[in-house]
């Protein structure tokens, strides 16, 4: 394998996981729109909430890191994709905005009437995000993308059939990923009916998006014929064909309510999806761009790839704890907290601690002098650590909280 | 192994009619996402401080606040992710021609950037949504995390920044960057240390101070506090009041690296139009006819500040052909605005130290109290000007003295649409923020069963 490929494995895998993960928390806003008025959309709503809640900013970083590895290893493919997309960015964009900004409102709401307006906009965010998100991909998928500064249509590059179609399968792929989710979470929260009632809506969620997937090929087959060539052949074939088995098997697993494999198997549904693109496409990356001719220079390939495994190495576990936690039902409501068991007394400090207090005053007036009238590097590097030092040497000798413990005057 | 072909075009020319409206929207969304940062690089600190006090005293209080804070963490967080979100994309949907052409050497920094955020988002899950089931330790230790990525998440931005402020570890041919070698570019940099460590201290004082100031209107108001709001008050602005007199020092070091490597921006920020031996500093005034006006000059104190010699030679605009020169009076204005601010900040820092040494309290006057209070929006301001100096200062160039901002533009119309559109979504992100942090601010915090319900007050005589 050629080492300018790589990164790019990188990103698609990346955009597996933001469509499977991200994506379904955006589905998951998608039901709460659609749940209905009245105290069961409540519950549906409040439920949706909580699923996401611990986990949607560490999902959300997916697409980060698709966009800096992206930039960083195929700089002129980024540039000339997001000036030419640059409406259909910018509306995902808004989307993820709005998204970020009711979650945090959510915190702040005391009623239910209150919760219930904010997810309505949540809800409308998650519906135009994937959506604007699927078009830029169809754009790229049927090579309407040209190397240049917005030199691709500013319009029909992302309003066109393909684009149109790709960004439908992204709404309803992340709505029946959401519905698998929910369910298999109802069902371990013993929520028999929530559990139900997810069932159901993943049925109809997963039948629409596999519509909507065979009716995306026939719009493919006449609108972008070199990507449909790729989609029916060779490796691009060989993933639609795991993504049809990992469907009907999905299908099958939330029937009989065995909703804990269904959720991965619906994930490798999607994600064959996702991985079929690329094999259909590769090794164009634009229009008139190569992967090969849009790779970044060897240093940047090489230093990219480091960097990604050695990210990995903390990424993964860190990843893992958190699943862990929050699918061993570990992770729950914020507020209350059990009494920790503590033995140490109160303090009840009033006098400063001077020796602390010199050692910073020291600290300082050493880093000071080091740092303006020593103009050699190391004596700057220094002078700046025993200013770091005096900080954490000062926090330490005024102990705020003896401070709090002192009486008005 | 496949070196890339070097031989594609890099983007083409840009004719973009709105470059102004494309910095604004650009500085917009910084001014939306450097408070929330300083809230990421520093609350984290801060919330666990506080927690481990609850576990080495078991005091209820301290739990009590750290869960509050904790709360707003959570708000502050979400709206941080999604701003920062935005400036990613505006590095393509603004500068397109910028990431092309240099993408492959400052790069990598977003690029190791992005573990840090998972890093933060991670943990951060964990810390918010397991107070109630890890263990205490196991608990606080998941802070730790969250507060080192805050750290290495603003490094690797801030190696971004000073590369574009002094740029090395490349070659340009043919308008296109060979020869990359990103870990010279990234850390290879003197000016990575000074800005790096400016601005996470400032992380540390705006938190601290708009921390503090909340409570401080909160004990202005009411007139009386308990030990809660002293713990409120006491922990951010301790930290802030050191940080402050640290800042100045930091302030110089960065201003002498500005010195010897971009002239032309120091000029701008002194307003110094002739190359001058033996420099005078002028205060306040306003730069027009290629003078300062109407400001204090004090004799020799620029060569003095700049080189550490009163007879310096300092350069001046003059350097450089008229299309070269930032603008002056705003890069001026903000950087006397950063210095003035940042010169009471720390006096006032001082004043609380030199109190709690010999007092052994909190200082409770009214008029520190105010200025605690005013300390919060001054930080801001203090900040948000930094950036201005910085930014304005090398313009007109994106990458200082390669690349134009005007050749990183996007060719895109219509940008004032984008532009209307952002300021109007701004303006929803920024009224919901306080809308939400004025409803945690009041919601009564469940109170644990043995101190029974009761307000913050009741619960705190132990
Ligand atoms: C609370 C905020 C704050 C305070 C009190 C100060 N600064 Fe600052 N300053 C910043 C926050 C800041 C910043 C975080 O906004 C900048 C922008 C770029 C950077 O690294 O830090 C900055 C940049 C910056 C620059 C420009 C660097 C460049 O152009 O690349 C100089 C010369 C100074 N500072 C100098 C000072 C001095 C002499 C201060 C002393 C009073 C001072 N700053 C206080
Ligand atoms: C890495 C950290 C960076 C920070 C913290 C930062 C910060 C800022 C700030 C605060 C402003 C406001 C200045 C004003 O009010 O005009 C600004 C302006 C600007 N920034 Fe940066 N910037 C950074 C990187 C970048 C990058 C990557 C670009 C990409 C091209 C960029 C290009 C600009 C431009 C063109 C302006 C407008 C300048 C003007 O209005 O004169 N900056 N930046
Ligand atoms: C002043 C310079 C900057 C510093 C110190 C800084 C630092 C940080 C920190 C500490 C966070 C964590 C989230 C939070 O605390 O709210 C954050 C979020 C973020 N920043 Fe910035 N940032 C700066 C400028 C930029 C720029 C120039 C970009 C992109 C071009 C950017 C992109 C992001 C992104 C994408 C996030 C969200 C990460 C997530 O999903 O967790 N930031 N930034």
């Amino acid at each position: 394998m050629h080492l300018y490929v790589v990164p790019l494995l990188f990103v698609m895998a990346g955009l597996v996981f933001y469509t499977v993960l991200g994506g379904a928390d955006f589905g998951a806003g998608i039901w709460q729109l659609i749940s209905g008025r009245g105290e069961a959309g409540d519950r549906v709503r409040q439920h949706a909430h909580e699923s996401m809640a611990p986990v949607w900013e560490a999902n959300h970083v997916w697409l980060i890191f698709v966009l800096t590895v992206t930039w960083t290893a195929y700089p002129t493919a980024f540039g000339s994709i997001a000036s030419t997309l640059s409406i259909p960015l910018f509306i995902a964009a808004v989307g993820i905005i709005l998204r970020g900004a009711t979650y945090a409102l959510r915190s702040g709401a005391s009623t239910a009437a209150e919760a219930r307006r904010i997810d309505t906009g949540f809800a409308i965010s998650s519906l135009i995000t994937p959506f604007a998100l699927g078009t830029c991909i169809g754009a790229l998928a049927s090579r309407r993308v040209p190397v240049g500064n917005a030199a691709g249509a500013l319009f029909s590059s992302w309003l066109n059939p393909t684009s149109i179609v790709i960004g439908v399968i992204a709404v309803l792929s992340s709505t029946y990923l959401a519905a698998v989710y929910l369910a298999a979470d109802a069902a371990r929260h013993e929520d028999a009916e929530l559990a139900r009632g997810f069932r159901v809506r993943a049925l109809i969620a997963g039948a629409l998006a596999g519509a909507a997937a065979a009716v995306g090929l026939l719009v493919i087959h006449s609108d972008a014929p070199a990507l449909f060539s790729g989609l029916t052949s060779g490796g691009g074939l060989a993933a639609l064909i795991v993504s049809f088995a990992a469907g009907l098997a999905a299908l099958a697993l939330v029937l009989t309510e065995s909703f804990e494999p269904a959720r991965y198997v619906a994930a490798l549904t999607v994600a064959a999806v996702v991985a079929g693109w690329g094999l259909a496409q590769q090794p164009i990356l634009l229009r008139n761009l190569t992967i090969r001719q849009a790779a970044a220079p060897y240093d940047t390939l090489v230093l990219v790839v480091v960097a990604v495994v050695a990210g990995g190495v903390i990424l993964f576990p860190s990843l893992a704890l958190l699943f862990r936690l929050f699918l061993g039902g570990r992770l729950g409501e914020t507020a209350g907290g059990t009494a920790a068991q503590t033995n140490a007394s109160p303090t009840d400090r009033r006098t400063p601690r001077p020796t602390l207090a010199r050692a910073a005053l020291a600290a300082f007036v050493a880093g000071l002098i080091l740092v303006v009238f020593i103009d050699v590097e190391w004596g700057q590097v220094l002078g700046a650590l025993l200013l770091v030092a005096c900080v954490i040497l000062g926090f330490v000798a005024v102990d705020p909280p003896s401070l709090a413990e002192r009486e008005d005057a | 192994m496949g070196l890339s072909a070097a031989t594609v075009i890099s983007l083409a020319p840009t004719h973009q009619h709105y470059l102004l409206e494309a910095r604004q929207m650009q500085a917009l969304s910084f001014m939306v996402h450097i408070p929330l940062v300083c809230f990421g690089v520093a609350f984290p600190a801060m919330v666990v401080y506080t927690e481990w006090l609850y576990l080495r005293t078991g005091r209820e209080v301290y739990r009590r606040l750290a869960q509050r804070w904790t709360k707003v963490m959570v708000a502050l967080f979400a709206v941080g992710v999604i701003t920062g979100t935005i400036l990613s994309f505006e590095m393509g949907l603004l500068w397109p021609n910028f990431t092309a052409t240099f993408g492959s050497v400052f790069g990598l920094g977003f690029a190791i950037e992005g573990f840090s955020f998972f890093t933060e988002a991670i943990f951060l899950g964990i810390y918010i949504y397991g107070w109630n089931r890890l263990s205490p330790r196991a608990h606080l230790l998941s802070a730790i995390p969250v507060v080192l990525a805050g750290f290495t998440g603003s490094m690797m931005v801030i190696a971004v920044n000073s590369w574009m402020n002094h740029p090395s570890g490349f070659r340009l041919h043919n308008g296109r960057a060979v020869d990359v070698h990103p870990l010279t570019a990234l850390f290879g940099n003197s000016y990575l240390w000074p800005e790096l460590l400016h601005m996470y201290v400032a992380g540390y004082i705006v938190a601290g101070f708009l921390v503090a100031a909340a409570y401080g209107v909160g004990r202005l108001r009411r007139g009386t506090w308990g030990r809660y709001e002293r713990a409120a008050f006491a922990i951010p602005l301790t930290i802030a009041a050191i940080a402050s007199p640290v800042q100045v020092v930091l302030g110089d070091w960065i201003a002498r690296e500005v010195a010897t490597t971009q002239p032309v921006k120091l000029a701008a920020m002194e307003g110094l139009y002739r190359t001058t031996r033996g420099a005078d500093e002028h205060l306040l005034g306003w730069y027009t006819d290629r003078q300062v006006k109407y400001g204090i000059a004090i004799p020799r104190l620029l060569s003095l500040l700049a080189f550490h010699d009163p007879n310096a030679t300092v350069k001046g605009l003059e350097t450089v052909p008229a299309r070269d020169r930032p603008p002056v009076n705003i890069t001026r204005l903000s950087f006397q605005a950063m210095v003035g601010i940042g010169t009471l900040m720390a006096l006032l820092g001082a004043y609380f130290l030199w109190f709690r040494w010999r007092r052994g309290r909190l200082p409770e006057s009214r008029w520190f109290l105010a200025a605690v209070v005013a300390c919060g929006p001054l930080s801001y301001i203090a900040l948000v000007a930094g950036w201005i100096t910085t930014e304005v200062g090398r313009q007109p160039w994106v990458v200082y003295n390669v690349m134009r901002t005007a050749q990183a533009v996007t060719n895109v119309p219509e940008l004032p649409i984008g532009y209307g559109t952002l300021i109007v979504v701004y303006a929803g992100v920024g009224l919901s923020t306080l809308w939400v942090l004025r409803r945690l601010a009041r919601a009564p915090m469940q109170s644990p069963p043995e101190a029974g319900a009761g307000t913050t007050r009741a619960a705190e005589a132990t």
